[in-house]
């Protein structure tokens, strides 16, 4: 019944979204088209291009061409690429998608251990240093921080390329790529989810069952990985399901640092070179990318919590 | 308890205000005039913090550039509290039903579109402007301050006192302004800070990639554009606007934490023992 629910508020977010992208770039004043070709297109070129993109016909029919076209991997074509929009986007997505997922994979495993030393050891020494550290990396900006990795490991000590992407016929070169921007990605990202898997962690040490099982001898470690951890586990995958997005969206932008061939950059060179249809398809295939995460990531908690599975 | 936390985020925070309105009447140098033989100068004591590829002081520029990045998170703080609150509260007013059902959902709706995502859409439609930047940043703090102020709400609406004003005769809208809103004010002035500094960084990411301010509007971010393709030849420019960010970004948060414990010290022992 719960997945029932879930799914079906995921189907009804998904199709609302499509509206809403499908709303902004084509409904809201301004034609496409004309915007596509700039001040000083002549109204006939206007008028073969509106009819090229199908825009003379009706709005309605015109969203169930495009949302049906999404259904079925057909995106449409790229004004500007004269290409598929799907072969645009499914070349960078093997770009952007690992590179989150990298992120996500480092920022966990960072986050994870200092985040419970932080909370076995609160108010101790090792927690102050461990809060400044992440109130510090909260407040750093990835692509300032990533600039800075640049110079050290790529310019300076050359264990890694500064940017592009050589592609994953060599899968160690591509990891090699990805690296430098995966940990610029991960470090705001595990500070916040140390904080709250530190705070989640008290938060159950403090409760009645902990003492019981302290009282019968268990170790205050033992305690943390027999009892402790599992509980906290709700507000932390919580955070780790709502990082995928912060992480796709934080990708878009360290892309840049890196030139790194992903979605971001295909997006930016859409919105130069005024490419609509690929700037639509590429957004709703993020938003769809996020809700389907957060859908997954509820469906976790059913795993983690049996309480949940109704 | 004024905290450690509260005055070292205070003063933080309020240097940079001041620099920010301080820059209307007074920069060391005219961000505008360019000097091309005073092009990328390290920091002395002429140019406290250096010069930029075209000679600008940088100091200066961080200066007006704080002027954007306050003005920008702040203003989308304001929208977001300005229409997540009351939908928050009307939620919470009508817990359960239609109204609520569709605001939350709708909430979810919003929280699938990163910042980012929202002013790419604007500027494929506008073009770049700091406006696109508002709103964009202002649209993503929406569900944030719709989902506190329910959450905050629902648990007040079952209190004695609230009965009573419902005894009384007052209706929801009455009820959840003058006696819901100013029992959240204090999670909301907390949550506001916090909403605060996560909109200068992303103004300041937006500004790198060029979807907010545009030149010649100083704006940290796109200082440290500038800065990326020089960074080995003139790392001060890139260092400086980047501290300038943490700098602020820190004393924000840390102001956050501070407030949290003067308006809610029972908070204070999970957080800190």
């Amino acid at each position: 019944m719960h997945v029932a629910r879930r799914l079906l508020s995921l189907v009804l977010t998904l199709v609302v979204a499509s509206v809403l992208i499908f709303c902004v770039i084509e409904v809201l004043p301004g034609d496409p088209a004309a915007f596509m070709l700039g001040m000083n297109a002549q109204p006939e070129a206007v008028d073969a291009l509106r009819a090229q993109m199908g825009l003379d016909a009706g709005l309605v029919s015109r969203y169930f061409t495009w949302a049906g076209g999404l259904l079925t991997g057909d995106f449409g074509a790229s004004y500007t690429y004269r290409v598929p929009v799907a072969e645009l986007i499914g070349d960078r997505v093997w770009v952007s998608l690992p590179l989150a997922l990298y992120a996500l994979l480092l920022s966990t495993i960072i986050a994870f251990p200092i985040g419970i030393i932080a909370a076995m050891r609160r108010g101790k020494a090792a927690d102050y240093g461990i809060m400044g550290a992440t109130q510090l990396g909260i407040a750093i900006p990835n692509f300032w921080f990533a600039m800075f990795l640049v110079v050290i490991f790529a310019i300076n000590l050359r264990w890694v390329r500064a940017g592009g992407f050589p592609g994953w016929e060599d899968p160690l070169a591509a990891i090699g790529a990805l690296t430098l921007p995966a940990i610029a990605l991960a470090l705001p990202q595990a500070s916040i989810l140390a904080r709250i898997m530190r705070s989640a962690l008290i938060d159950t040490l403090d409760e009645d069952y902990v003492r019981t099982a302290r009282a019968k001898g268990l170790s205050q470690g033992g305690v943390v990985r027999g009892h402790a951890l599992r509980n906290a586990m709700i507000p932390v995958l919580t955070i780790i399901g709502l990082q995928f997005s912060f992480l796709l969206a934080g990708a878009i932008i360290i892309e840049n640092v890196f030139y790194l061939p992903g979605l971001g950059r295909l997006l930016f060179q859409a919105i130069n070179q005024r490419d609509l249809i690929v700037v639509e398809s590429t957004v709703m295939l993020l938003v769809m990318a996020v809700v389907v995460v957060t859908f997954l990531v509820d469906m976790a908690y059913a795993i983690v919590d049996p309480r949940l599975r109704r | 308890m004024i905290s450690r936390n509260l005055i070292l985020g205070g003063v933080l925070s309020g240097l940079f205000a001041v620099l920010a309105v301080l820059s209307f009447v007074w920069t060391p140098f005219d961000v505008e005039t360019l000097s091309i033989p005073d092009r990328m100068l390290r920091p002395s004591g002429t140019h406290w913090l250096g010069t930029d590829q075209l000679g600008r002081d940088i100091f200066s520029m961080l200066m007006v550039g704080a002027r954007t990045s306050l003005a920008v998170a702040l203003a989308s703080v304001v929208i977001g509290m300005g229409v997540g609150v009351p939908l928050g509260l009307t939620a919470a007013a009508r817990r359960d039903g239609l109204l609520d059902d569709v605001i939350m959902r709708g909430n979810d709706l919003i929280f699938a579109f990163p910042s980012i995502l929202i002013a790419i859409l604007f500027t494929a439609l506008v073009g770049p402007s700091v406006w696109n930047a508002i709103l964009a940043i202002g649209i993503f703090n929406i569900p944030v301050f719709a989902r506190l102020s329910r959450g905050a709400a629902l648990s007040l609406w079952s209190r004695e006192y609230i009965m009573a004003a419902r005894v009384a005769g007052k209706g929801a809208a009455r009820i959840s302004a003058e006696h819901i809103l100013p029992n959240i004010a204090n999670l909301l002035i907390v949550q506001g800070t916090i909403q605060f500094s996560v909109g200068i960084l992303v103004e300041a990411a937006l500004s790198y990639v060029g979807l907010g301010a545009q030149p010649p509007l100083p704006s940290w971010g796109r200082m440290l554009a500038d800065a990326q393709t020089l960074i080995s030849l003139a790392p001060h420019m890139a260092l400086f606007p980047g501290l300038a960010i943490v700098l602020s970004v820190l004393g924000l948060n840390l102001m956050g934490d501070g407030l949290r414990d003067v308006f809610d010290p029972k908070l204070k022992r999970g957080r800190a023992r």
